[in-house]
This record gives C-alpha cells, sequence and structure tokens, in this order.
C-alpha cells in the first residue's frame, strides 16, 4: 500500500503541475485579450487573404481563404525541406565517403568542405547566396544560355517547360515498367537463392526502364514538347522570360543554403557510420573473395546505416525547421506568409503561432516516424 | 437553495460595486501614465530606421517626426522630452508590442486603416503625416507613369503592410500579371531592388523619398507621380486606457495647433503674454488644460518649449533633410494644406 502511493504520488504531482501551468497561461492569456478587447478564434482562417505570393505550387490567388494561403504556404515549406533532404543526403555521402578515401587531395577537401560550411551560421550562408552569390547574375537582357535552353538571371532560373500529349500513356508504360523491375528482382533473387546464378538485374532494368517509356513516343502516340523561355522587353531597361518554368532565386538560394550546411552534418553521420564497422569485418568479407564494390554494398553499408540513419533522422529535422529562416530572404514559406502576413492583416497572433507551431511539431513527428520505420526494417533481427 | 441564491447575489453585488469603484478612480488617474511616471520614460515602438520618421544616427540618437510625437508624450508626462525609451520594431512585429503592453505608444509610420482600429485591440489617436502608396523605378527603365507597367513586372515590398494589399488591389484592377516579392525588413527590400531583383519598389511615397537616400545612386530612381492609396499615418495606443489615449493624441494636436498660432520653441515662453487667449491657453498661462489627463497646467507649453511645433519638426526632420521639401497636403488648412485639429480649449 505505502509503496502504491510512493510510486503513484510522484506521478500524480506532475500532472497537477503540467494543468497547472497550462490553466494558468491559458486563463493569463484569456484575461489579458479580454481586456485589450481581442476575440479568439479561428473563423478568420475562411476570410479573403487578399494578399498575393510570389511562387505557389497549386493555384492560388488573393481572393482565396487564410486556410488556403496556410495550405499553398506549407507546401512551400515542404519543397524546400524535400530538396534540401534529398541534395544534402546525396552530398552528405558523397563527401562523407571522401573523407575516408586513400586520396590525399580528396580526403583533404573533403575535411576542409565539412569544417567550412559547418562551422559558418545557417543565416549567414543564406544572406552571402542570396545578396552576394545570386546577386553577381546577370540581368535577364545580358543572361548567356547554360545547355542552350535554360537562363540563369538575377530574377530567377528560366527552364524549359514540357508540353505533354497523352501523358498518361507514358505513364503507365513507366508505371509497368517499375513493376516489372520488382518482380525481376524477386525472381533473380529466387534463382540465387536456388541455384547460386546471378542475373544481370541492373541491365535489364536499365533496359526495361527506357525502352518501355521510348515504346510509347513511337506506337503510343505519346508527343512531348518543349515551352522555350523567350526574353521579353517591358520598358527600356526592364526584361523578364516569359514562358518555360520560373525557378525564383529565393528557392535556389535556400535550397543550396540549406542543402550545403546540412550535408556536413551528414557526410560526418555517414563517416561515424562506416568507421564504426571493425575492420574484421572488412577482411573477413575481402577472404572469402567479395570485391571492394560487393564488400561496401553487402557487408560494410548494410551494418553502417544502422549507425548512420537516427542521427542523419536528426539532420533531417534540423533542416526542416531550419527553412524558417526562409522569412529572410523573401522566400514565401509558412512563417513568412502565415506567420508573417496572415499574422499581420489578421491580428491573431496565438491563433496563428499556435498554428504554425504545431505544424512544425507535425512535419517533425512525420519525418521521425519515416526514418523510425526504415531504421526498424533495417536492425539487427534476432533470431 | 434559495439561501445559497440570496449570498450569491449578494457577493456578485458586492463585486459590481468593487468593479464601478475602481473604474471610476482608474478614469483620474490613468494605469499607462502612472505606470510611466513610475518609470520615468516612455516606451515608444518606431521603425528600425526611415530616414525623416524614426531613424537612429551613430551614437544611438533618435531622430524623426514619428520620434517627436513619443518626444512630445515624454515632455507632458514626465517634463523631459529626452526621457523616452525607443523600441525598434518591424512590420510584422510592432501591433503584437503594444497589445501584449511591451510599448505603449506606437509611433512607427502607421496606417489607420478600419481593420486595425476595430479588430486588433489598438486605438488610432490621429494623423501626423498624410501619405500614400507610391512606386519607384529606375530612371534608365524610361517609364514615367504606371501606365507604362506590364504583364509579368516584378515588384519589392514589405510583408504586413497595407502596402501588400494594395497593391495587388492595383495590378488587379488594371489586369496586370506582377510577382511580388515581399521581405521582412525595410533595408532588405532596398538591397533587393538596388541589386536589379524588382522592376520597382513600391510603399508609402514618403517611405519611398527616404529610402532613395540609402540606395547607392539615388539619382538613378524615381519616384513615379501616381499614388494608388490613401496611407494616413499616425500614432497608435492599446485600446482601454481613454486617459492615456487623450493624452497622445493632444499631445501631437497641441504641436499642430502650435504650429497654426506661431507658437514656437523659441518663442514659447513670451506668449504667455499674449492678448489671444487661445494661444494663452496652448501655453498654459489661461484655464486648466491638463488637469483632466491629470498633469500639471504648463505640459502643453512644455511640449512646444522642449520638441517645437508641428512645421518646426517636419523642417528639421523631413524638409531639410531633403526627403520631402514640399509640404503637399502635410501643411496647415489655413496655407491649403488638411492639417486640422481640434481646438484646444
Amino acid at each position: 500500500m505505502n509503496n502504491k502511493i510512493k510510486r503513484i504520488l510522484p506521478q500524480l504531482l506532475t500532472i497537477l503541475f503540467v494543468v497547472f501551468v497550462f490553466g494558468f497561461f491559458t486563463i493569463n492569456a484569456q484575461v489579458n485579450m479580454d481586456n485589450r478587447g481581442i476575440d479568439f478564434g479561428f473563423g478568420f482562417l475562411s476570410q479573403e487573404a487578399s494578399f498575393d505570393m510570389q511562387f505557389t505550387l497549386l493555384d492560388y490567388d488573393g481572393q482565396d481563404s487564410y486556410l488556403w494561403a496556410y495550405v499553398v504556404a506549407l507546401l512551400n515549406t515542404l519543397l524546400v525541406s524535400f530538396l534540401g533532404i534529398i541534395f544534402c543526403t546525396i552530398l552528405g555521402v558523397v563527401i562523407g565517403v571522401a573523407r575516408l578515401s586513400q586520396n590525399f587531395l580528396i580526403k583533404n577537401s573533403a575535411a576542409w568542405y565539412v569544417e567550412f560550411f559547418r562551422n559558418i551560421p545557417l543565416l549567414l550562408q543564406i544572406f552571402f547566396w542570396y545578396y552576394a552569390a545570386l546577386r553577381a547574375l546577370p540581368l535577364p537582357e545580358n543572361a548567356q544560355p547554360w545547355f542552350g535552353v535554360t537562363y540563369m538571371t538575377i530574377k530567377g532560373y528560366y527552364i524549359p517547360s514540357m508540353i505533354w500529349e497523352n501523358l498518361n500513356v507514358f505513364m503507365s508504360c513507366l508505371i509497368a515498367a517499375i513493376v516489372a523491375i520488382i518482380f525481376l528482382r524477386v525472381y533473380a533473387k529466387k534463382i540465387q537463392e536456388r541455384e547460386g546464378k546471378q542475373l544481370p538485374v541492373l541491365y535489364i532494368s536499365l533496359a526495361l526502364i527506357t525502352i518501355l517509356p521510348l515504346l510509347s513516343f513511337l506506337i503510343g502516340g505519346v508527343t512531348l514538347d518543349f515551352e522555350m523561355p523567350v526574353l521579353k522587353q517591358l520598358a527600356q531597361t526592364s526584361f523578364i522570360f516569359e514562358g518555360g518554368i520560373a525557378l525564383p532565386p529565393e528557392l535556389i538560394a535556400l535550397v543550396l543554403a540549406l542543402s550545403l550546411y546540412t550535408s556536413t552534418f551528414v557526410a560526418e553521420c555517414v563517416r561515424a557510420g562506416i568507421q564504426g564497422i571493425s575492420k574484421g569485418q572488412k577482411e573477413a568479407a575481402a577472404s572469402v573473395g567479395l570485391t571492394p564494390n560487393q564488400i561496401l554494398k553487402l557487408v560494410i553499408m548494410p551494418q553502417a546505416l544502422r549507425i548512420i540513419i537516427p542521427p542523419t533522422t536528426n539532420q533531417y529535422l534540423n533542416l526542416t525547421k531550419n527553412s524558417s529562416l526562409a522569412a529572410a530572404i523573401a522566400y514565401p514559406d509558412l512563417v513568412l506568409v502565415f506567420a508573417g502576413t496572415a499574422l499581420m492583416q489578421t491580428g491573431k497572433a496565438i491563433e496563428i503561432v499556435g498554428i504554425t507551431m504545431l505544424t512544425y511539431l507535425s512535419i517533425s513527428l512525420a519525418i521521425a516516424a519515416l526514418m523510425n520505420w526504415y531504421n526498424k526494417r533495417i536492425e539487427i533481427k534476432e533470431k | 437553495m434559495f439561501k445559497h441564491l440570496k449570498q450569491l447575489t449578494s457577493l456578485f453585488a458586492m463585486i459590481a460595486v468593487l468593479f464601478a469603484f475602481t473604474t471610476e478612480a482608474m478614469a483620474k488617474k490613468s494605469k499607462t501614465l502612472k505606470n510611466t511616471q513610475k518609470k520615468g520614460f516612455v516606451r515608444c515602438g518606431v521603425s528600425q530606421g526611415l530616414p525623416g520618421f524614426s531613424n537612429a544616427d551613430a551614437s544611438g540618437n533618435w531622430t524623426g517626426i514619428d520620434v517627436d510625437v513619443c518626444r512630445a508624450v515624454a515632455a507632458a508626462v514626465l517634463g523631459d522630452a529626452n526621457k523616452v525609451k525607443f523600441t525598434p520594431l518591424s512590420a510584422k512585429e510592432r501591433f503584437t508590442a503594444l497589445t501584449s503592453g511591451e510599448i505603449d505608444v506606437l509611433a512607427r509610420n502607421t496606417t489607420w486603416t478600419l481593420s486595425r482600429d476595430a479588430d486588433i485591440g489598438l486605438t488610432f489617436v490621429g494623423v501626423n503625416f498624410y501619405d500614400g502608396q507610391g512606386f519607384m523605378v529606375r530612371k534608365s527603365s524610361g517609364i514615367t507613369s504606371v501606365d507604362q507597367f506590364k504583364n509579368g513586372i516584378s515588384a519589392c515590398t514589405n510583408i504586413g503592410t497595407t502596402t501588400e494589399l494594395n497593391m495587388r488591389d492595383f495590378f488587379n484592377s488594371r489586369g496586370i500579371s506582377y510577382e511580388p516579392v515581399a521581405f521582412e525588413k525595410a533595408d532588405e527590400v532596398v538591397a533587393a531592388y538596388d541589386a536589379g531583383r524588382c522592376d520597382t519598389y513600391t510603399t508609402d511615397k514618403s517611405g519611398l523619398a527616404a529610402q532613395r537616400t540609402k540606395m547607392k545612386n539615388p539619382d538613378e530612381h524615381i519616384v513615379l507621380p501616381e499614388t494608388i492609396s490613401k496611407e494616413p499615418l499616425g500614432p497608435v495606443v492599446r485600446q482601454g486606457d481613454a486617459v492615456w489615449e487623450d493624452i497622445v493624441r493632444w499631445s501631437l494636436n497641441t504641436m499642430i495647433e502650435a504650429e497654426e498660432y506661431g507658437i514656437t520653441s523659441s518663442n514659447a515662453d513670451s506668449m504667455k503674454t499674449s492678448d489671444n487667449p487661445q494661444i494663452k491657453r496652448l501655453v498654459g498661462a489661461e484655464g486648466e488644460m491638463g488637469a483632466a489627463f491629470g498633469l500639471d497646467n504648463e505640459w502643453n507649453l512644455r511640449i512646444i518649449k522642449q520638441v517645437g511645433n508641428y512645421g518646426e519638426s517636419y523642417k528639421r526632420n523631413i524638409a531639410d533633410t531633403g526627403i520631402l521639401p514640399d509640404r503637399g497636403p502635410n501643411q496647415l488648412w489655413t496655407k491649403g494644406g488638411i492639417l486640422y485639429v481640434p481646438p484646444a480649449r
């Protein structure tokens, strides 16, 4: 009995304390808001937003509601986070492996890269890419084409857009190819387990994924046209590219800064993971006749990933949260648009900051859940 | 049951009476005024640096016509125009800072609109600058009127301002598609526009004129003649303290009316013996003009002596700095402008 109380009492007190703190702040906020004549409520979400956004993935117009502005801004945040995570992973793995290279030059440049980008504050790097690096780009009228058809200018990166006909046929072919490849891999594994024979899976897969979509062009009636960006004069010295797709410099600067910065941390995670595997593993693998490539792919990496994934998840979460620095360079992300403009126009500070905090929390938890699931999948299964 | 009800009603009655007394007492003495006098300085929210309105020099001295409103309040309630603590705020932060009680006066080139006045728990006390939104372009572009704007034009501006909304109304009503590039800080907007990121920079015309002086080469830019909106800029206070609201309102009014009657910082003392009773009221030599606020009788004299009248403030901050030498609508009603304040009597 006594023991039971001893066990429960601290927990009870903790709960009471939490409830008390929350209650105090809620009541305090309510009283203060009442005194100042501020209403609390989420009715504003259905009101017309009446401001425009520079860059959106879905159709948005000032006539849409604040709720829709929130969704569109959230997508912009997710876009930056997604691109940042992809690039920082690729770069991080390359740099991490390079740090372990036997080549003096590669090893040391990778080390310098990591030390350099890791130790400069991220906000400064964003400012550097936006205000210094991108500012050095030419105005649209002076821009020389890159790869013949794309233009990098101070007003953004202009690339041709694709105009498809019978896109669905092409997509079905692509999906068919992917399904075929999955079956092939399963089949190849069975063959290897039964007969010890290895099928050239990679070559067959490559062939499948090129030939099937190609066939859709030849006999499926699929056509693809490109709309090129064309220079247009707005005034004597003011030009712009029309047509094609325009990637705003704000997006480019942000993705660049976020992925360069975060890739250094990912690189260190990768290095730690590989170095965490004992030398004996490698030597044992070599002694049974595996090639260096096979050793990396079949012996080192599966074990290293277990060490790499958890800290890398942290870096992904950091990148996502750091993307809110977008506000400094006019990229219309959740913080700039929703916790900025919308907050200003409505004056609903508590509601909007609350929604924004919950949103970031949800994104972070979702990424963490995904990575945990992946981690579970590759972790050692005790038999 | 009934016994309890009776007790409850008497309790409510007592609370109501108590409440009535406290509000009665508060009307005489404003809570904000009391706090300000206890602290010994006026807490004033200003911009992060807009020449002519509120701008700090290298040694941290604030000047500008918005700054002068806060100095006038300090002179009135504390007797010293220098007893002001300035808090630089972005457009986004300003209203929250005021409603949360971090500052007591917001003098930050803020446009008076219905929704701001009614919704957010703020009260506008007057207008110290009549402005309107305009556009700045590079001279070399050859654009001389907004009629020459074409589809695809990119416009740099601030977030969280009426500018963002006016811009949309303007381009939409003309059917022009545009790219809005909205930054949080004014300095970032100027840097981006100056570098060529945008074809035009839009904000209040006074702001354009002031920011132009910060450009790499001010002569390369012009402000287009069109004005696309009304922007009455004025000081703001928190809702719910009527006395404090009156003090700020009449501090501003005093400056404007002093100019109307020719009272300046240098002749204010000698005006005490004027024959005109209205002048005498403005320098505290007649009537009890401070009693209603809980202030002494010379509060307005101190404003004029220490800060000067509106004309002096305008000349010192806006005309002599070359921002807008022409007073335009910000001239007294007696001289063809629209500055007209109720009489202090």
